[in-house]
């Protein structure tokens, strides 16, 4: 202790500051980097291919001739992939939640929400391999018309993976909700049924709804269980049984071959890509700024 | 509430709750039924030939040797690069960084960065590490692609251990002369120890998990040979699932379970110490 307080120069405690300074801002210097990468080989596409064909266009065969360059049956694949894991999710996360929050005894919910985590740590490519060997044979023999690739075998696998996390959201925004507020209801002479859906939900909507764009968002970049169940063939249809293909699914076949830097095709994935980050970033940044009101409601 | 029928709301209420039970019911079978699915395919080919051979067109010939030490570099690596630059990015917003503009752009930052889909960081990858650093598809470049992936995953657990320490606790520590690095490596960082390792240990969890950003970097080829040094090429576990998984063979598949019971086992292994971590670590605080 004597050596210690003696003191020692400030200067050591300065650079120490600043190296630590330096490790916070590596995550912004990411940010710009990640920006600055997709705006300079977007740009470098759309010198070649107009914006307009590139927003609009309902073709996308960069890989085929004849080369074309519309993004909406990507789009298109990745919406059917959000709006069937939404349907999925969305309901049955909201549904284990009130479960855990409002009905579970502590253990169940020690062994529930566990099981939950384990869930949610399952790596999405193992998702992907239960999609096409579990999923996919299941709705194969529901419906004949189902391909081998399908839209519907990903979406709801998607679905799988992102319940936990909608399911453990909608669990601590219900559990933020003051008791006082149910046990005023249930003084009142509400059933259980009528204090959730009346009193425990409505309060705790804004965190409810931070989950569901949370979900979609991963869902838009969700990448491996899509590529391996819902195929690469960019179809401009709404069948889910038919084989489509996403945004990062796109990546990833195009970075499966070798494409060489420079080239017209190596620009596709960063436009592509510009449009996954764009989209993401809208949602993660709705999410957080509802997720900010629900604190200052509740604290 | 219109009507006044007791007994139906109560019916109703009931219905509700089993309904809720019931689909929670449903969420864990699904978890259930995945691990069934997996281990009836892929026990009976986990053996020691599986475990100790390269992968190989022939699968009763395939195994994960390369595979699994690829992970092995890969994890260590990432955590060399990524567990001190998040830890003390950590210290530096909750023990430094005076609340302002700056630090509260710096923690948007970091929550919106930990949302960025995973092939996004695998694009950083290729155009930063791999083509304009020239790292090719060495180890080191998956490494530092996989450290950014995980960086804001350990700077928000870490933070979250850190704002845990109690304050009086640095109160003490100033009063009697500390300086300010002194109070957080003899006291701070020593009570959030726990919390730092299992954000830690689950951060590069899900970093053993991750494919997309690997093979957006080119980690799927056929690699026959286990990684001597960071500049060699390498694969992964999860890359060589997904490799076997895409073939349309049925004995492919059953491989790919085999590799899925051992990547599963692993991240198993460290969820248990995170665990277990968490739990002595609550325990001495009290």
């Amino acid at each position: 202790m004597g050596e210690q307080l003696k003191g020692r120069p400030r200067l050591g405690e300065k650079i120490l500051k600043g190296a630590f300074f330096c490790c916070a801002s590596i995550s912004v210097v990411t940010t710009i980097v990640v920006i600055c990468i997709l705006a300079f080989e977007t740009y470098g596409f759309f010198v070649e291919i107009p914006i307009t064909d590139f927003l609009f266009g309902t073709e996308w065969t960069p890989l085929l001739q004849p080369k074309s360059y519309g993004i909406l049956p990507l789009l298109c694949g990745t919406l059917m992939i959000v709006v069937g894991s939404s349907i999925v999710a969305l309901p049955v996360g909201i549904a284990s939640a009130v479960y855990l929050s409002e009905y579970a005894s502590d253990r169940v919910r020690n062994i529930v929400k566990p099981v939950l985590e384990i869930l949610a740590g399952i790596p999405t490519v193992v998702y992907g391999f239960f999609a096409l060997t579990f999923i996919t044979p299941m709705l194969q023999s529901i419906f004949e018309s189902t391909h081998v690739f399908n839209a519907a075998s990903a979406a709801i696998v998607v679905g799988i993976m992102v319940l936990p996390m909608v399911a453990s959201m909608c669990d601590d925004a219900l559990q933020s909700v003051p008791d006082s507020l149910r046990e005023g209801a249930y003084s009142l002479g509400a059933t259980s049924f009528e204090v959730t859906i009346r009193i425990v939900l409505p309060a705790a909507l804004s965190g409810i709804f931070a989950s569901f764009v949370l979900a979609i968002s991963r869902a838009i970049g969700e990448t491996m269980a899509v590529t391996l169940a819902a195929g690469a063939t960019p179809n401009f249809t709404l069948n889910p049984l038919e084989s489509i293909q996403t945004m990062t699914a796109y990546i990833v076949q195009v970075s499966l071959g070798d494409t060489p830097a420079g080239t017209l095709t190596y620009k596709t994935l960063f436009a592509v890509a510009a449009v996954l980050f764009t989209l993401t970033l809208i949602l993660n940044l709705t999410a957080s700024s509802v997720m900010r009101r629900f604190k200052e409601t509740y604290e | 509430m219109k009507d006044n029928n007791l007994n139906g709301r109560h019916l109703l209420a009931k219905i509700f709750r089993w309904t809720c039970i019931a689909v929670t019911g449903f969420a864990v079978l699904i978890l259930g039924i995945l691990i069934y699915q997996v281990t009836v395919m892929g026990l009976p080919w986990l053996d020691m030939q599986f475990l100790d051979s390269f992968p190989s067109r022939f699968p009763e010939r395939a195994g994960i040797k390369s595979a699994f030490f690829g992970t092995l570099w890969l994890v260590s690596l990432t955590a060399l690069f990524a567990i001190p630059t998040g830890v003390l990015a950590a210290i530096y917003l909750e023990e430094y960084a005076k609340p302002g503009k700056v630090t509260r752009f710096i923690e948007l930052n970091i929550a919106n960065l930990a949302g960025v889909p995973s092939i996004v960081y695998g694009i950083l990858g290729l155009a930063l590490f791999v083509r304009f650093f020239h790292l090719e598809r060495s180890v080191v470049a998956g490494a530092l692609t996989m450290s950014l992936l995980i960086l804001p995953v350990i700077i928000i657990a870490s933070k979250e251990a850190i704002k845990a320490v109690p304050q009086s606790l640095r109160q003490a520590a100033y009063a009697v002369g500390a300086t300010p690095w002194q109070v957080i490596r003899h006291h701070v960082l020593p009570s959030a120890l726990p919390g730092v390792l299992t954000g830690v240990i689950l951060a590069l969890s899900r970093a053993i998990g991750e494919t997309a950003p690997l093979i957006m970097i080119g980690a799927l080829t056929y690699i026959a040979f286990i990684p001597e040094g960071p500049m060699d090429e390498f694969t992964a576990l999860p890359i060589q699932i997904f490799n076997w998984t895409a073939r349309p063979q049925l004995q492919f598949h059953e491989l790919a379970s085999a590799g899925i019971i051992v990547l599963l086992g692993v991240l198993l292994v460290m969820n248990s110490v995170a665990v277990y971590i968490r739990i002595r670590g609550g325990r001495s605080k009290m």
